[in-house]
């Protein structure tokens, strides 16, 4: 297991050399540069020239990327040529918001799309398990920004219930000791605040989980089938017991199996590309960072950006790899 | 199993409904009256004026900090400030500005002389790193020089500032290289706001590090933690992404008698919220959870509109939109040409078809609120196919004749809401006129930008706002002097340009921007089509905002009912 680990993790050093050297350059192959997105039509050539040349942008590409790599191999990302912040710090502040974000959005897909997926395989041909697909149809292919839309225009605009934008009401004054602002409510002892932030997360989280929910319901509901017909599952109910116990032991133990392998990938997936639902909830988090970066070419934030949430995305696998053994004693990761 | 997980099920649902309608339940009626949340489309850089030009900067700066001159509110009449009243030298080299007794500074320190000297000269003795257009762009564009330039930025020789002196503590004389009549325009800008110079040593305002990438990181807390000015608002807390929060200054040197530019706020809290899609602010409108916002995207106006809780603030129109043409490249070298695309550009129907009431097409660059626009002498070119036609055959070409026309996409601007219709009216109105548009079209930023900066692009569609209540910001910005863009050389429009920034009497300044703005016209290195007038929402109880021209909004006269 420990030799597993420390393969995965070496593999993460060409990866990530890879990676940057490919995000290097394609960030300089797009047109324009810094200059014109921080000055907008208040850009002369001169100034162009002028900030390409204290950026650096002016010298030849290797001696760039050596730079680069120079200064990231230290552990330093950069600085934001925009917000003239350090990218890191600007990682530290936006990575918790989309990992809540995240989180919400599994516990909302996992919440409903496990028992949806299990409880059509159960009916099979049923009209629940018709009506499932449909579900599972719409939720895959209705675009995320559009549900978002939906969402806030009934349950903020219309109904009032549930805030539209941010994280929690700018009224509230509240310590953010870990930037979970949930988990900085309950840590903190301010309930009104950790019950707001709940309510900043439903909406995104609903909308963000629109799709995993739907993916994890077709996979359960498919795995579920296959393994309900399986002998082992047969003879359990042979020896008499009861259904819940072969479902809950049996059944489902061994149906989560690919599920977890699509939780991971979701998770991996959310973290970084929650672009459409960060930006239409403004919510500050790390995909309408990125969005916001490669329109602005920033280019310390993009690079530092995206390198980070590979290093997230290689982790996050390994998670679930080394969870298959958990979930199933008969595999050997090794 | 089946049974219980399907009433697990239905009990999940119903504790999630139960979740969301207990949630809000709680929503309603939660400001405070005293506080105004404002929808910001981003954070804001740093709150230190010289080290920005961006909006969502200026717009918490203009409370913070104040200028020796401000804006009447709602126009770009100048007016005392912090300085009572200045004269100039005969050469007009010198200005020595009376300043105001008692201003204290957010920090107690005594506003004097010496204290406007030490901002001056700070912005002047900027280091290397800060001497991009990219950090000091209103620096560099309206003063023009540091004393100790970096490579490739411009010294002394360059700069219009040449000293500052204290004479006494209520006197401040400062000393220009040349004449420029648009300084006292330019010093109106909440950039060059006066700001506590024990704060900004204290807090190492310009100390940083300038990394292996060429990023200049400040490493004080002047503009993230305590900016400190003498403006009726003062700083409270700010978390990047998520709040900031400005409070009513208690030692506030204005009183309810002075003038409306000089008085202190009436709400006690302003709190500027980051939200940066456009939609998304119109919807945290409805529901409440912001009081107001800038730039409401015309197809939303009539949303606005229909609600009777809600309202539309309309911004004086001080921007311009035009198709500019680059000379550089053939055959818009030719007058009879670029006449001829004025004649072929339908303005008026693409101003009543996609302004929505909210434009004024005009015939010249200069937005009328402004001195300097002309009132009679400027050639007009009414929208006449036939014309074109004939003049484009006057300059020997064959009909039609193949342009380039760049139009940006991904891109809303005050001037320009949708550029692409605008581009596709256009097409259709110089191909009536004997021209074959060849479209292109690229992202606003950097891509279009670039292009058209460089001078790649033979004939664009672009616009401006101003940034100061002065025409050299309009004319002198885009034709003083040759450019990649425009492509052309013309000494004697530059001569005159040139000539009208330095005239300090106003009414001979005003006389030689109309000549200017004449001359322009009859050159044609741009075809203006629109003024527009951008607008703010806010709740309908939010009362007596009044919204400036260049964005320096009075939000001190402002009160939430």
């Amino acid at each position: 297991m420990l030799r597993f680990i420390v393969r995965r993790l070496l593999l993460l050093v060409p990866i990530l050399l890879g990676l940057s050297i490919l995000i290097f350059l394609w960030i300089r192959a797009l047109p324009g540069g810094p200059a014109q997105s921080l000055l907008g039509e208040r850009a002369t050539p001169q100034a162009v020239e002028q900030i390409r040349h204290q950026l650096g942008l002016d010298k030849p590409i290797y001696e760039q990327y050596w730079a680069y790599l120079r200064t990231t191999a230290s552990g330093n990302l950069g600085i934001s040529i925009a917000s003239r912040r350090p990218v890191t710090t600007e990682i530290r502040e936006r990575f918790p918001a989309t990992i809540e974000l995240t989180v919400a959005a599994m516990i909302f897909a996992l919440s409903i799309g496990l028992p949806l997926g299990f409880f059509a395989a159960k009916r099979h041909g049923s009209a629940f398990d018709h009506l499932s697909l449909v579900g599972s149809l719409i939720g895959i292919s209705i675009p995320i920004f559009f549900l978002a839309i939906i969402l806030k225009y009934i349950f903020s605009v219309r109904l009032g219930w549930l805030p539209s934008v941010g994280r929690q009401d700018v009224l509230i004054d509240a310590e953010h000791p870990t930037g979970f602002y949930v988990l900085d409510g309950i840590v903190t002892g301010n309930w009104n605040a950790a019950w707001d932030a709940v309510k900043h997360l439903i909406l995104p989280a609903i909308a963000l989980g629109s799709i995993p929910l739907a993916i994890i319901a077709r996979i359960t509901r498919a795995s579920a089938l296959d393994v309900q017909n399986e002998d082992y599952v047969r003879t359990a109910r042979a020896k008499g017991l009861s259904p819940g116990i072969v479902d809950r032991r049996h059944v489902m133990r061994n149906a989560l199996l690919p599920v977890a392998t699509i939780i991971g990938l979701q998770v991996g997936l959310l973290l970084g590309g929650a672009v459409l639902t960060e930006t239409v909830f403004a919510i500050p988090g790390m995909g309408s960072w990125l969005a916001q970066a490669i329109f602005n070419r920033d280019y310390p934030v993009i690079q530092g950006g995206v390198l980070f949430l590979a290093i997230v995305f290689v982790f996050v696998n390994l998670i679930v790899d080394l969870s298959y053994g958990l979930l199933n004693p008969r595999i050997r990761v090794s | 199993m089946g049974r219980r997980m399907k009433v697990g099920f239905l009990a999940a649902l119903a504790v999630a409904l139960i979740v969301v309608a207990a949630a809000g339940a709680s929503l309603t009626g939660k400001h405070a009256t005293t506080t105004l949340v404002f929808g910001a489309s981003a954070d804001p850089v740093i709150l230190d004026g010289p080290l920005v030009s961006d909006g969502e900067s200026l717009r918490p700066i203009s409370l913070i900090f104040q200028g020796l001159v401000s804006l009447k509110p709602g126009t770009t009449t100048i007016v005392p400030q912090l300085a009572t009243s200045w004269t100039t030298s005969k050469n007009g080299l010198v200005w020595t500005f009376n300043l105001r007794n008692g201003v204290k500074f957010q920090d107690g320190t005594a506003f004097n002389a010496k204290a406007v000297c030490f901002n001056f000269n700070r912005w002047y003795n900027f280091p290397g790193p800060l001497q991009t257009d990219a950090v000091t762009y209103y620096w560099n564009t309206v003063f023009g020089g540091f004393a100790h330039p970096a490579t490739g930025s411009p010294g002394p020789d360059k700069s219009l500032y040449r000293s500052c002196k204290a004479v006494g503590s209520s006197k401040a004389v400062i000393t220009l290289t040349r004449k420029s009549g648009g300084f006292l325009g330019a010093l109106a800008l909440s950039v060059f706001g006066m700001a506590s110079p024990a704060a900004l040593v204290k807090y190492q305002a310009d100390a940083g590090t300038v990394t292996a990438d060429g990023v200049f990181q400040p490493t004080g807390t002047f503009g993230t933690q305590h900016p400190i000015g003498t403006g009726p608002y003062m700083f409270k807390s700010w978390k990047i992404g998520d709040k900031l929060v400005l409070v009513k200054n208690p030692t506030y040197w204005g009183k309810a008698s002075d003038p409306p530019w000089s008085r202190a706020a009436k709400i006690d809290q302003i709190i500027f919220v980051p939200i940066p899609d456009n939609a998304a602010r119109l919807q945290a409108l409805q529901t409440g959870e912001i009081q107001g916002y800038d730039n409401v995207a015309p197809q939303d106006i009539a949303t606005v509109r229909s609600n009777s809780g809600l309202k539309i603030v309309n911004r004086p129109p001080f921007n311009v939109a035009y198709v500019g043409i680059n000379q550089n490249d053939p055959p818009f070298d030719k007058l009879a040409v670029r006449q001829a695309l004025a004649y072929g550009l339908d303005r008026a129907s693409v101003v009543n078809a996609f302004y929505a009431g909210r434009g004024q097409t005009t015939n010249q660059f200069l937005p009328p609120q402004l001195f300097g626009y002309a009132k009679s002498g400027v050639p007009d070119f009414p929208y006449n196919p036939t014309k074109a036609k004939q003049l484009l055959q006057s300059a020997g070409l064959t009909l039609p004749v193949k342009i380039d026309f760049w139009y940006p996409t991904n891109v809303s601007r005050p001037y320009m809401p949708d550029p692409s219709r605008n581009f596709q009216a256009f097409q259709a109105s110089l191909e009536n006129s004997g021209f074959k548009v060849v479209p292109h079209s690229a992202p606003w930023r950097p891509d279009y930008l670039a292009t058209v900066q460089g001078g790649g692009a033979q004939v664009f569609l672009l616009g401006w706002t101003g940034d100061w209540g002065d025409p050299s910001n309009f004319l002198n910005v885009h034709f003083g002097s040759q450019t990649d863009q425009f492509g052309f050389n013309n000494p004697s429009l530059f001569a005159l340009l040139k000539k009208a920034d330095a005239e300090t009497d106003l009414e001979k300044r005003t006389a030689l921007y109309q000549q200017a703005s004449v001359a322009v016209m009859k050159f044609l290195p741009v075809v203006p089509y629109v003024h527009s007038t951008p607008a703010l929402a806010f709740k309908s109880n939010v009362k007596g905002f009044i919204a400036s021209p260049v964005g320096l909004d009075p939000f001190w006269l402002a009160t939430v009912s």
